[in-house]
C-alpha cells in the first residue's frame, strides 16, 4: 500500500493532528492564559473544516475496511461545518464556565475524539470498523453530558447517556455476530452477495438497527433523550440533536441502501411504522414542554421521524433528500439551540416562559430563533420547507400517499409547538422581559452562519443538484 | 425587468428598505410609496395585457420560465391571464387602501407594515404562478404573516385567533402538498415528464382513479381559505381580533386565493374528479351560502356581521365554480372581485367606526349618519352592493351566477340554486338591519356628538376601493370580456 493512500483518511489524520496539538497546548500552555485554549481549538478546527472541501478521490483502504467516496466526503464536511459553528456557539460558554475549571483541553478533546469515531463510523467498510467508529462516537459524548461536575443534573444525564447506549449498543453488537452467522463475513462488500432474507438475518437486522435507532432516538428507543438534554449542558445537547443524529441517520441510510437493501421488503414496513410512531410521539410529546431543551429535544425526535420518509424509499433519490433535510436540519437546529444557549448562558434562563416579551427587548436573537423555528417547521421561503417538501416527494415517488398525509398531519401539529415560541417572543408583552445584551463576537459568528444557511440553503438549487449527483456513488 | 416578476421585487425592495427605517411616519411614507407603485404597476399591467390579448392569443401571456430544481422538474414559472390580471388589481388596490387605514400604527410600525407586504409578495406570487411547487411556496408565505399580524396588533382573544387561523389554513394548505404530490407523480400519465407546470399538466389525461382520489383533497386545500363550509370556522374569529388592514386584505384578498386555486388546479387539472365529485361540494357550499348569510343575521358585532357575510359571499363564488358553466363561472370571477373590495370596504368602515366609538356591538350604536355622515353613507352604499343593488358590482356578479346555475335543468341543481338565490334576500336583511339600528334613530350615546372628522388618508383609502365597486357595477362589460376570454381553456378543458 502506497502512502498516498492514506491520504484518503486526511479528515481523521488531521483531527488526530488537532487532538494530539491540544494535548501538547494543555501541558505548555501556563494557567494564566489557559482560556487560549479555546481560541486555539477553534482556530485550529475552522483550518480542518477549510482543507476539508479540497476534493477528495474515492477508494478503499485496510482491504476495504475503510472506504470514502464524494458522498462521504461531502457529509463529513457537513459535519465539519456543524462542529464549526457548534464550537463558535460554546466558546463563551468554555471560557466563563469551564476553564476556569482548567477543564478546556478534555472538552475539545472529547468532542473530537467523539468525531473522530464518526469519521471511521460513516467511512466503514466492515461491521468490526462500525462498531468502533459507534462507540467512539459515543463514549466521550457520555463524559460531555456529564462534564458540569456542579450540577447534579448533568451528571444524571451522564449516566441515563452511558447506560442506555451501553445496551443499545450491547444489542446491536448481538445483532451484528447474528448477521455475520448467516452471511459468514462482516465486510459489507461480502455481505451483500450472501445475504438472503432468513429468520435468523432478520432478526439479526433489527437488533442491529436498534443500535442505530438508539442514536438516531426513534421511538421507541427515545427515552433518553428529553432527559439528557434537559442534564447535559447546552453544547452537548446540542451536539448529540444535531451531529451525532446526523451522522447516525447517514450510516444507517448508507447500510439500508447497501448492504441490507436485499431486505428491501422487511425493512420498509419497519421504516414505515417506526416512521409514524415517531412522528406522531415526539410531536405530541413536545406540545407541552416548558423547558426549551426539553422542547428542542421532542422536536428533534420527530425531526427523524421525517428523515425516515426518505429512507423508506432506498433510491438515489431518497438519498439526496436525506442527505439534503440533514445539512438544512442541523443548520436551523444549530440556531435554535444557539438561541438557547446565548440566553441561557446570560440569564441562566431556559424555560418557554422566560422568552416572553424577547422580541421587544432582544429583536435579532429572537429573529435568528423565528427563523431557525419556522425552518424546523418547515415554512417557506427558509430552507426547512425545501428539505420536507424534497423528503415528502421522494415519500410520494414511491406511492406512499398515506405516509406523507400522516406527515402533513404532523408538520400542522409541529406547527403549533414552534408557532409556541414564536408566540412568547413576539405576541406577549412582559415586565420581567429578558433584558438587551450584546452577544460576544463568537456567538455571534456562530449565529450568523446559521441564519446564512437557514436563508440561502433552501432557494440555492445547485446545493441539491450537487447532492443528487454525489448520491449516485451509494447506489 | 419583466412586468410579473416586479410583483414580487417591489415589495421586496421596499421590505428591504423598511428595514433601515425608523419610526412611524418613515414606515408609513416609505410602505405608501410602495404599494403605490404596485398599484402603478398592476394598472400598467392591465393595459399591456389588454393590448396585448389583441394580438397574441396564447392562454398565458408575459410568460418567463426558469429552471429551478433540476431534478424535480420545478421551475420559477409565471404568467397571467385575464383572470390573474383583475385579481392582481384587486390585491394592489387593497393594499394601498390597508397601508392608508393604518396610517396611524403605533405599535410596531415598522414590523406591521414588513408583514403586510411579506403577505401581499405571497398573494402576487401565488396569482402570477404558473408552477404548482412555486403556487404552494407562495401560498405559504401569505399565510404564515397573518399570524403575527393578528397575534401582535389584533385584539380581543387575538392569540386564540391567530393560531386557530394558521392552523387551519396551514393544516389546508399540508394537505394541499398531499394533492399536488399527487398531480405531480401522475403528470406523465402521458408519457411525458414529471412536471409541476400547470399548463403542461392541463394537457395530460391523468387516469380517471388518480382524480378522483386527488380532487376532494386539493379542493379542500384551497377552499379552506376560501371559508367553504364546515372549515369556515377561522374565519369569524380571525376577522373579529385583526386590526383593520388585516382585515381588509384578509376577506378582501386572502381569501380568493381559495377560489382561484379551485378553479385554476383543483377543477382545471383534475376535471374528471371535479364531474365526480361536485355534488359533494355544491352541497357544502350551497349550505355555506345560506349558513352564513343566517349566522350574519343574528350576530351583533360588525365584524363577526361581515366576516359570516364573506362565508356567505365566497360559498357563492364556490358554488358558481361547481356550477360547471360559462356564465357562472364568469360570475364566480366577478364575485370574488365584488366581494374583495366591498369586504374590504366594510372592514375599513367599521375599524373607522371602532376607533371612534370604541365599540363594534350594533345595540350600543345608533344615529351614526347624524354624527358621523361620510362614514355613513359610504356604509349604506357597501350595504346596498353586498346586498347586489344594481349599479354596483355585486349585481352584476350575482346576476350571472344565477343565471349560470339556472341553466341545468335537473332537479338537484335546480334546489341548490333555489337556496342559494334565497340567501341574497336574507342578506337584505341583515345588511338593512344593520344600516337601520346603526345608523338611522336618535344618537345613542352623547359621546358620540363630537366625533372626530374623517381624516384625509381615511377618505383616500376608502375612496380607492369605493371606485372599482362602482366602476364595475355601471361598466362590467370591458372586465367581463376579459374574463371571458380566459374562460376559453376552461370550458375546454372541462365541459
Amino acid at each position: 500500500m502506497e502512502f498516498s493512500n492514506f491520504l484518503l483518511m486526511r479528515h481523521e489524520i488531521v483531527l488526530l493532528a488537532i487532538i494530539v496539538l491540544l494535548v501538547v497546548a494543555e501541558v505548555s500552555i501556563p494557567l494564566k492564559r489557559k482560556s487560549s485554549i479555546v481560541d486555539l481549538s477553534i482556530f485550529l478546527f475552522g483550518i480542518h473544516t477549510a482543507l476539508g472541501f479540497i476534493s477528495l478521490d474515492s477508494g478503499n483502504l485496510f482491504g476495504g475496511m475503510f472506504h470514502t467516496n464524494g458522498l462521504i466526503h461531502l457529509f463529513k464536511n457537513i459535519l465539519n461545518v456543524g462542529v464549526l459553528v457548534l464550537l463558535l456557539q460554546s466558546a463563551d460558554w468554555l471560557k466563563e464556565k469551564i476553564i476556569v475549571q482548567n477543564r478546556g483541553a478534555e472538552f475539545f478533546i472529547l468532542l473530537f475524539s467523539s468525531l473522530f469515531g464518526m469519521y471511521f463510523m460513516i467511512s466503514s467498510g466492515d461491521f468490526l470498523m462500525f462498531y468502533l467508529g459507534l462507540e467512539l462516537s459515543t463514549l466521550p459524548v457520555a463524559a460531555l453530558a456529564a462534564f458540569e461536575i456542579n450540577k447534579r443534573q448533568s451528571s444524571e444525564a451522564g449516566i441515563k447517556f452511558i447506560f442506555s447506549a451501553a445496551i443499545a449498543s450491547g444489542v446491536s453488537l448481538f445483532g451484528i455476530s447474528l448477521l455475520y452467522a448467516t452471511t459468514g463475513s462482516i465486510y459489507f462488500s461480502e455481505i451483500i452477495e450472501t445475504i438472503s432474507s432468513s429468520n435468523l438475518t432478520i432478526l439479526g437486522f433489527i437488533l442491529f438497527f436498534t443500535g442505530l435507532a438508539f442514536k438516531i432516538s426513534l421511538v421507541p428507543f427515545h427515552f433518553w433523550t428529553a432527559d439528557v438534554y434537559e442534564g447535559a449542558p447546552i453544547s452537548i445537547a446540542s451536539y448529540l440533536s444535531v451531529i451525532s443524529k446526523g451522522a447516525a441517520v447517514f450510516i444507517l441510510m448508507i447500510l439500508l441502501f447497501t448492504v441490507l437493501k436485499p431486505l428491501i421488503h422487511v425493512w420498509e414496513n419497519i421504516i414505515y411504522v417506526i416512521a409514524v410512531a415517531t412522528m406522531f410521539i415526539g410531536n405530541l410529546f413536545a406540545l407541552r414542554q416548558q423547558n426549551m431543551k426539553r422542547f428542542l429535544a421532542f422536536s428533534s425526535i420527530a425531526q427523524a421521524g421525517f428523515i425516515l420518509l426518505g429512507m423508506i424509499i432506498g433510491n438515489q433519490l431518497g438519498t439526496a433528500t436525506i442527505v439534503y433535510f440533514t445539512l438544512i436540519y442541523i443548520f436551523s437546529n444549530l440556531a435554535a439551540f444557539g438561541v438557547v444557549q446565548a440566553i441561557s448562558l446570560e440569564t441562566g434562563k431556559e424555560r418557554m416562559s422566560d422568552y416572553e416579551g424577547l422580541y421587544r427587548t432582544n429583536p435579532k436573537l429572537s429573529l435568528v430563533m423565528m427563523l431557525a423555528l419556522f425552518s424546523l417547521a418547515g415554512i417557506p421561503p427558509v430552507a426547512g420547507f425545501f428539505g420536507k417538501f424534497f423528503l415528502f416527494t421522494a415519500a410520494a415517488s414511491e406511492g406512499y400517499y398515506l405516509l406523507v398525509f400522516l406527515a402533513v398531519v404532523n408538520v400542522t401539529i409541529s406547527l403549533y409547538y414552534y408557532l409556541l415560541v414564536v408566540r412568547a417572543m413576539f405576541l406577549r408583552k412582559s415586565n420581567s422581559a429578558i433584558p438587551y445584551f450584546q452577544n460576544k463576537i463568537y456567538m455571534r459568528l456562530g449565529l450568523v452562519i446559521t441564519v446564512i444557511g437557514i436563508l440561502i440553503l433552501g432557494i440555492y438549487s445547485p446545493l441539491f443538484d450537487y447532492i443528487f449527483e454525489l448520491s449516485s456513488n451509494l447506489n | 425587468m419583466d412586468l410579473l416578476s416586479l410583483f414580487l421585487i417591489v415589495p421586496i425592495l421596499t421590505i428591504i428598505v423598511l428595514v433601515f427605517s425608523k419610526g412611524l411616519e418613515k414606515a408609513r411614507f416609505i410602505s405608501m410609496v410602495g404599494s403605490l407603485v404596485q398599484l402603478g404597476m398592476s394598472i400598467n399591467l392591465l393595459f399591456a395585457y389588454l393590448k396585448e390579448r389583441t394580438i397574441n392569443s396564447d392562454i398565458m401571456l408575459f410568460t418567463k420560465d426558469l429552471l429551478w430544481f433540476e431534478q424535480f422538474n420545478i421551475h420559477y414559472a409565471i404568467g397571467v391571464d385575464g383572470i390573474s390580471v383583475a385579481l392582481l388589481l384587486l390585491t394592489s388596490i387593497v393594499v394601498l387602501a390597508g397601508v392608508f387605514i393604518s396610517w396611524k400604527m403605533k405599535d410596531l410600525p415598522k414590523e406591521f407594515f414588513i408583514s403586510l407586504l411579506v403577505l401581499s409578495i405571497g398573494v402576487y406570487g401565488f396569482f402570477i404562478s404558473l408552477d404548482l411547487f412555486t403556487m404552494f411556496l407562495f401560498f405559504e408565505v401569505a399565510v404564515i404573516p397573518m399570524y403575527l399580524l393578528i397575534g401582535i396588533w389584533g385584539s380581543g382573544p387575538k392569540e386564540y385567533s391567530a393560531m386557530k387561523l394558521t392552523l387551519m389554513l396551514m393544516g389546508a394548505s399540508a394537505i394541499l402538498l398531499v394533492a399536488i404530490l399527487g398531480i405531480y407523480f401522475n403528470s406523465n400519465a402521458d408519457g411525458g415528464a414529471l412536471t409541476f407546470n400547470i399548463l403542461e399538466i392541463a394537457k395530460v389525461n391523468i387516469p380517471i382513479e388518480a382524480q378522483k382520489l386527488f380532487f376532494p383533497l386539493a379542493f379542500i386545500g384551497f377552499a379552506v381559505i376560501g371559508a367553504l363550509f364546515p372549515f369556515h370556522t377561522w374565519s369569524p374569529d380571525g376577522h373579529a381580533s385583526a386590526p383593520t388592514a388585516v382585515s381588509m386584505l384578509h376577506a378582501g384578498v386572502l381569501m380568493k386565493l381559495g377560489g382561484y386555486g379551485v378553479f385554476r388546479v383543483a377543477m382545471y387539472l383534475l376535471p374528471e374528479g371535479a364531474i365526480h365529485w361536485s355534488w359533494v361540494f355544491i352541497i357544502l357550499s350551497a349550505t355555506g351560502v345560506i349558513y352564513g348569510a343566517f349566522a350574519a343575521l343574528k350576530q351583533t358585532d360588525l365584524k363577526y356581521i361581515n366576516a359570516y357575510s364573506s362565508v356567505s359571499h365566497l360559498g357563492l363564488v364556490l358554488f358558481a365554480l361547481l356550477m360547471l358553466n360559462k356564465t357562472a363561472w364568469n360570475g364566480a370571477i366577478l364575485q370574488s372581485l365584488s366581494h374583495g373590495f366591498m369586504t374590504a370596504l366594510f372592514f375599513a368602515l367599521i375599524g373607522m367606526i371602532y376607533e371612534r366609538t370604541h365599540t363594534r356591538d350594533i345595540t350600543k350604536l345608533g344615529g351614526l349618519l347624524k354624527v358621523i355622515p361620510f362614514i355613513s353613507v359610504i356604509y349604506v352604499i357597501a350595504g346596498l352592493a353586498s346586498l347586489g343593488l344594481p349599479g354596483f358590482s355585486g349585481f352584476v356578479a350575482e346576476m350571472n351566477i344565477f343565471v349560470g346555475a339556472f341553466q341545468h335543468d335537473d332537479m338537484f341543481y335546480r334546489v341548490a340554486t333555489v337556496i342559494s338565490v334565497a340567501a341574497i334576500v336574507v342578506t337584505a336583511v341583515y345588511v338593512l338591519r344593520v344600516v337601520g339600528i346603526m345608523l338611522m334613530g336618535p344618537v345613542k350615546d352623547d359621546a358620540f356628538l363630537n366625533l372626530e372628522r374623517v381624516t384625509w388618508f381615511e377618505r383616500t383609502g376608502i375612496l380607492l376601493l369605493l371606485i372599482p365597486i362602482v366602476g364595475i357595477g355601471v361598466a362590467p362589460l370591458w372586465l367581463s370580456n376579459m374574463i371571458l376570454e380566459s374562460l376559453q381553456p376552461f370550458i375546454q378543458g372541462l365541459l
